[in-house]
């Protein structure tokens, strides 16, 4: 049993709602109780769709399961056929429906319907939407193609050339409730249509399923979501030789290897190479003397697998910032996350604990927080600067404009949303700088409101513990008035490093002295 | 009884199960913790349909059951007794703390009575525990709060004073006018159930009088009746109608004078009519759909029409307690159709076909209708903003007189959603 206040990722049937809703023509039959049925509001609010999902809810209720449950599932399932003409039905259960094993699935298959059925069994105890979401897709695309394997040839990722034609790829991962996916999949599509590829089918979103029986039509996959695609990817190149990129173009860097990386795939020569260099603003923008001031900016990074990896590069060697923190709650990348932090010289948090991720956050004292709407509340308590690069969703995390997160443009919007908090953070600096001039209006906000961190308040919040410890430091008029002299940002970590400081040296009262001393200490 | 037709209606629904109470009634009281012991689903359900992230630390949690908890009960309540201590070591200024059943804790049969039974003793006068279950196989919705308030019953001592009891969750402003109204009606004892402090629960017994606020509290009415408190037969106190009715029906349990009331709540009356003039003129002859959900439907539908002058379509209701609604249902107009229960897709069709201008509906169906061109007015809303009471009965009206107003704005009949 684990005790949940809040939880980054739904049961594995909302994932598998996010594959349904992402394409045409296939329908859910979801055995499941009326409450379930939350689930629709995910996709009609937070992504503000004009349709329902395509899912039918059982919805049992308790006199039922002294019946005929398995009754009430063939009803549904009939009733859902009749009313939607789905070109191919998923079926599967939610946490309580696996309790009662009516196997929904083997059900509908004893139906005699002659479309195919996709039976999903997603374990509710034990795994959570992304992997619900990658076994959905993965289980519908095999359902889909498998009779093909037996009488298709290896796939060779050069055979464009035979043809005489454009090469063409799959984008395979974006889903709805997926970060950013609607404007990612432009953007790439624009970028490969570029370079001479042609997109042979984006799966699921938007897609059908005679769409998924043409992805054998294409020379090789994009896996642009391994969270969701990956499995997907595999299962086509191990049944039919089809090979799959396993660069994810978020930040510039990224976006040439992964061209590249096509390229080198395709065996399709790369004739831009130089201009690829200029084709975002990014670059220019980060090393502009303007953004001096971002250069060594601690930043502390949590999200998904895919997006904090990605977030930590760009970080580190495309803004100059330090990351001071990396981690993810996506345990099916962690393996990826913890090597990348280890790089950085960092230990990985995998949690899927909040108020453990809001702890590390104040531990590392960042200047800059890039995490999920869930760290952007921690550090607005906090009194960090945020920006938001991962599920998940939030309404605000579906704009009306065009707003990527990959390729070209996606390094432009990047650029402009981490920095802007940053300039905003600047902004705090400069109101507590003119704070004492008497041109300065009392009571003039910052962006950040009441949260920020005043020395009064670091000072305060500790004192009452500060006396109970048993290394009984006093902070003298002196050390308090320069520590109010430090930029309100990295006040914390002067306090907590001159504290330490004088543990370590064994000095009772800090002083404005002990201040430098501890500063040249740890410089 | 006026002449109503009743229908009953079952299959695929679109409606929140009983842990969505949850959302109001730790804001009630907040010196108490509900903790779900359920699924992963249960954990994200409440935190999507509070429909906004958490600003702090919130005053309810889930307890999600793992593989390992599935496969023995035994180990199952050593587990949650694990976790309790870790809450209550986490809030120690957590006064009561309700083990909320669900969907998968009910179906595997864990015994959260006895489980509350045991921590009582163990954390005898630190923490009240009490079991109830907000599960979507037995509740819907709002249905939650009359399993948490039945819950508190038995805790509650007795008492022979007379009072009269307020019982169902109100807005702090509404509950606060009601008093005010009720002293000046010359009823002094007046209490709230539940209370604003968890452990501030009223003393009831055979002069204790219960006036009802929300309708959903069929399981509770009927515990407080063995408790020996006597029930205020009213409808319920939605728009000028609702609460001239109930202010009387309380007044004549505590033998005050119709004149009376009259005399305190003609000036409130007259006010809340003036007020109501701008709304009712956009709602006066418009058509009203409401798709079961809340289960104030039947409440709404009879201010709607008889004080707003809309023209109902079709009522439709979770459930129907028929003795509970008895007072409300003789207000309906002749004819007025009620569906109980849902055919979530067959709702629909009627919907479609009669070209509602405006459909009450949960989250989950807004915006698809809105896409059709529909007007909408989510239920949800309704058990989070002060309505009751004739002072709110023009901002009632105003919850469905906005959308209609918005779509007279935004012209355009059909749009490209994305």
């Amino acid at each position: 049993m684990e005790l949940t206040l809040w939880t980054y990722e739904g049961p594995p049937h909302v994932g598998a709602m996010r594959i349904a809703s992402s394409m045409k023509d296939i329908h859910y039959v979801l055995h499941a109780p009326q409450g379930d049925t939350y689930a629709d509001l995910l996709f009609t609010m937070i992504e503000r769709r004009g349709q329902r999902p395509p899912v039918t809810y059982t919805t049992f209720q308790a006199r039922d399961l002294g019946g005929d449950t398995a009754e009430l599932v063939k009803k549904n399932i009939k009733e859902a056929v009749e009313r939607f003409k789905p070109k191919t039905l998923l079926v599967g259960e939610s946490c309580t429906a696996e309790l009662i094993q009516d196997q929904p699935g083997a059900l509908a298959k004893g139906m005699g319907f002659d479309m195919p059925i996709v039976n999903l069994e997603l374990p509710a105890y034990s795994k959570k939407e992304n992997w619900g979401a990658s076994e959905t897709f993965y289980q519908l695309t095999r359902t889909l193609l498998k009779e093909k394997v037996s009488y298709s040839e290896k796939i060779s990722p050069l055979r464009w050339k035979e043809f005489g034609r454009r090469p063409k790829v799959n984008i395979l991962g974006p889903s709805l409730l997926g970060f950013r996916c609607r404007d990612d999949v432009i953007e790439i599509q624009r970028i490969l249509s570029e370079q001479g590829i042609d997109t042979n089918v984006v799966a699921p979103l938007g897609a059908s399923p005679e769409d998924i029986e043409r992805l054998i039509d294409a020379e090789i996959n994009i896996c642009l979501y391994p969270e969701i695609a990956e499995a997907s990817c595999e299962w086509l190149k191990r049944n039919f030789g089809m090979e799959y990129t396993n660069t994810i173009p978020i930040g510039i860097k990224n976006t040439i290897e992964f061209i590249n990386e096509v390229h080198k795939k395709l065996d399709l020569p790369l004739t831009n190479k130089k201009e690829l260099e200029n084709k975002s603003k990014l670059p220019w923008y980060s090393k502009s003397v303007d953004s001096n001031y971002l250069t060594g900016k601690r930043v502390f990074i949590f999200g998904d697998g895919t997006h904090a990896i990605a977030a930590a590069k760009i970080a580190k060697e495309e803004l100059g910032f330090e990351v001071v923190g990396l981690g993810t709650y996506s345990r099916e990348m962690a393996k990826q996350v913890r090597v990348t932090a280890k790089n950085l010289n960092l230990e990985a948090l995998i949690t899927n604990n909040y108020l453990e991720v809001e702890d590390a956050m104040k531990k590392a004292a960042p200047e800059l927080v890039l995490g999920t709407q869930m760290e952007r509340h921690s550090a607005k308590r906090l009194g960090i600067p945020c920006s938001v690069i991962s599920t998940p969703m939030h309404v605000q995390d579906v704009p009306a404009r065009y707003s990527p997160q990959m390729g070209w443009e996606g390094a432009n919007v990047i650029f402009d949303d981490w920095v802007h908090p940053l300039m905003m953070g600047l902004e705090e600096h400069l109101i507590d700088m003119f704070k004492h001039d008497f041109e300065f209006v009392d009571g003039h906000q910052s962006h950040l409101g009441h949260t920020a961190t005043k020395t009064d308040d670091i000072l305060n919040s500790d004192e009452k513990k500060e006396k109970n410890s048993k290394e009984g430091i006093i902070w003298t008029e002196s050390g308090r008035a320069e520590l109010t002299k430090v930029p309100f940002f990295v006040r914390g970590k002067v306090k907590t490093n001159t504290e330490k400081y004088a543990i370590l040296r064994g000095i009772p009262e800090i002083s404005d002295e002990t201040l430098y001393d501890a500063k040249a200490y740890f410089s | 009884m006026s002449k109503v037709e009743f229908n009953k209606e079952t299959g695929p629904r679109e409606v929140f199960c009983g842990l969505t109470s949850i959302v109001w009634l730790h804001r009630r009281m907040p010196d108490a913790f509900f903790l779900v012991v359920g699924s992963r689903t249960c954990a994200h359900l409440i935190q999507s349909a509070a429909g906004v992230m958490i600003f702090a630390e919130p005053r309810f949690g889930t307890a999600i059951l793992e593989e390992k908890d599935l496969a023995g009960l035994a180990d199952a309540h050593e587990e949650l007794d694990r976790v309790v201590n870790d809450l209550i070591a986490r809030r120690p200024e957590i006064k009561t703390l309700f083990l909320v059943g669900s969907c998968p804790s009910e179906v595997i049969k864990l015994d959260l009575a006895t489980v509350a039974e045991k921590l009582n003793k163990r954390f005898c006068g630190q923490v009240r525990f009490v079991n109830y279950s907000g599960s979507g196989i037995e509740t819907t919705f709002t249905q939650g709060e009359d399993g948490a308030l039945k819950a508190l019953i038995p805790v509650m001592e007795s008492s022979n004073e007379e009072k009269l009891l307020l019982v169902g969750t109100l807005a702090n402003n509404v509950e606060d006018r009601f008093k005010k109204i009720f002293r000046n009606l010359g009823i002094s004892n007046i209490e709230s159930f539940p209370p604003r402090q968890s452990t501030e629960l009223p003393k009831i017994g055979k002069n204790t009088k219960v006036l009802l606020t929300q309708p959903y509290l069929s399981d509770t009415v009927r515990d407080l009746k063995h408790r020996g408190c006597k029930i205020i037969s009213a409808p319920f106190p939605l728009g000028i109608e609702g609460s001239t009715e109930w202010f009387l029906a309380a007044a004549k349990a505590f033998k005050i004078s119709e004149l009376k009331v009259h005399e305190i709540i003609s000036p409130l009356i007259k006010r809340a009519k003036l007020a109501l003039e701008s709304h009712k003129e956009i709602l006066k002859g418009k058509k009203l759909f409401l798709l079961p959900e809340s289960q104030l439907e039947i409440s709404l539908a009879r201010f709607l029409h008889n004080e707003c002058e809309m023209d109902l379509i079709e009522v439709g209701t979770p459930y129907l307690n028929k003795d509970l609604m008895k007072e409300e249902i003789n207000l309906l107009p002749d004819n007025t159709k009620i569906v109980e229960g849902q055919h979530v897709e067959k709702q629909l069709d009627r919907v479609r076909k009669s070209n509602p201008d405006l459909v009450v509906c949960g989250m989950g169906l807004a915006n698809p209708l809105e896409a059709e061109g529909i007007s909408t007015k989510w239920s949800i809303e309704m058990v989070f903003s002060p309505i009751h009471g004739i002072d709110q009965a023009a901002d009632l009206a105003g919850l469905f007189s906005k959308p209609l107003k918005r779509n007279q704005i935004l012209t355009s009949k059909t749009l490209v959603t994305h």
